[in-house]
């Protein structure tokens, strides 16, 4: 929850209620991205970004550097796992 | 120095470790007791246990593990509020998983949901709103739960439900604030903390501004932290440099995640749904002031206290728990009365052994205190 994991936008979902497609290690879900537009950075522009995602929100643009260490860090801690596994089964409801 | 060669970066860490060591004759010597250093989110505390970081350090550093684990500084009596909303018949009663496990008085929401209440553990709560769209004769409450960090998602999905016109959901609005509970702790008569690690995530969310009266007013540095073990170190260094130039300033050694002003969506979001309450009670810390935010007016629609009764009952912290002693750093973990014995992370009953990210429940389970009471023992003889 505190941790989050980060993941690289992949597509728009919805535009208008700021919605998009995050890969997190290969599983895809929709976040809330509007935490990281803004007037310089509109919600297309953020396709192929790296962020980090904290409870299915998008919370702050990340490089991809940053992203694979923090990946790595998170499954050294353990949180990855669990963080996906969440993830997964929060698709299926 | 066993688990140096754990780290991304060995030779960083030795150098670190190096360079903290080349200042020990500043807070090392006779009649001097351990500088106190804060590490207030327990995304740290994990952390440092997981690469051993406080058996790194010198005698004279002292690492305390703040109460920065929502989950761990949950009121029991708050739990109780939860499992009677979610016992109701018409209630679809959604949360983390981490909140599961966490004892009420009477039952843990694992518990409730064993003897037939619908709990569902959920990713987030925009899962929580999409269950409301798609069972209309249900309410959906959201057991919102968190520091700063986790507040836009919260407050997000209560705009997007009010956009929307959603009526069957609500959130049960647990979220807690850092800033007043530093302040709660720096105002605590037996504290003596020299320095604290500010938690990074909380800091994406608010900046480094909100930390100002730690350094301008209490006069304690202050350094906004990453979760590397790496991290750890380098504030750990950068606390010290201000302490021996004599300086109280907050820094911010993840500027990689967290920019100066802090996330201005998210910051807009917060300000639009919430607002402080008065008090807010905590496990092991009792009541401090402001330290929660409750639903503003305009939503109340969307706040379970105020759609349901919520009992809302104070329940007392056992009386042989010490989690605000250890807490505030003047008990180590260890030298609470229960700790290890009628208190363990399957029977926890404080707030410090309930989670994984909880400093007791965090020294009990990697089994590292032989040498953090070697290391305990050494100083006591050497300053003997």
């Amino acid at each position: 929850m505190c941790l989050g994991i980060p993941g690289q936008i992949v597509d728009v979902v919805d535009a208008e209620k700021k919605l998009a497609t995050v890969d997190v290690s290969g599983v895809k879900r929709v976040v809330n991205i509007a935490c990281v537009v803004d007037d310089t950075h509109s919600v297309d522009a953020c396709v192929g970004d790296w962020v980090l995602v904290h409870v299915g929100f998008a919370m702050s643009r990340i490089d991809e550097r940053e992203a694979n260490l923090t990946l790595e860090l998170l499954k050294e801690l353990g949180e990855a796992q669990e963080e996906i596994a969440a993830m997964k089964a929060s698709a299926e409801l | 120095m066993k688990y140096v060669d754990e780290f991304r970066d060995p030779e960083k860490a030795k150098s670190l470790l190096n360079a903290i060591n080349g200042v020990s004759h500043h807070f090392d010597g006779e009649g001097k007791t351990p500088l106190q250093i804060m590490e207030f989110c327990g995304g740290h505390t994990h952390t440092i246990f997981r690469y051993g970081v406080e058996q790194m350090l010198p005698e004279w550093i002292e690492l305390v593990h703040g109460p920065g684990c929502p989950v761990c500084v949950l009121p029991m009596g708050r739990v109780d509020d939860c499992v009677s909303l979610a016992e109701r018949p018409d209630v679809i009663f959604t949360t983390f998983g981490d909140a599961m496990r966490v004892p009420g008085s009477r039952k843990s929401l694992l518990q409730a949901k064993a003897d037939g209440a619908d709990v569902r553990m959920v990713y987030s709560p925009l899962d929580a709103l999409k269950l409301a769209k798609a069972n209309p004769d249900r309410e959906v409450i959201f057991f919102a739960l968190g520091f700063e960090t986790t507040m836009p998602s919260t407050a997000l999905t209560v705009l997007e439900a009010d956009k929307e016109g959603i009526r069957n959901f609500s959130l049960f609005c647990n979220h807690i604030t850092t800033v007043p509970t530093i302040k709660a702790i720096l105002d605590s008569p037996d504290m003596r903390l020299d320095g604290f690690l500010a938690p990074g995530h909380v800091s994406m969310v608010v900046g480094e501004r909100p930390f100002d009266f730690v350094a301008d007013r209490y006069q304690k540095p202050i350094v906004i932290t990453g979760f590397e073990p790496l991290d750890i170190l380098q504030s750990i260094w950068m606390l010290l440099e201000q302490l021996v130039d004599g300086r109280s300033d907050v820094e911010n050694q993840y500027a990689r995640i967290v920019p100066s002003d802090g996330n201005m969506p998210g910051l807009d979001a917060i300000a639009q749904v919430f607002e402080l309450r008065e008090f807010f009670e905590w496990r092991g810390l009792g009541s401090i002031d402001h330290s929660g935010v409750s639903i503003r007016d305009e939503f109340a629609r969307y706040d379970a206290e105020r759609k349901f009764s919520v009992p809302n009952l104070k329940i007392a912290d056992p009386k042989s728990c010490q989690c605000g002693e250890v807490l505030k750093g003047t008990i180590r973990p260890w030298e609470c009365k229960v700790f290890g014995s009628a208190c363990t992370p399957e029977t926890p009953m404080g707030a410090l052994m309930v989670s994984s990210e909880g400093a007791c429940a965090a020294y009990y389970n990697f089994g590292d205190l032989e040498a953090l009471l070697a290391k305990q023992r050494s100083k006591k003889i050497a300053s003997a």
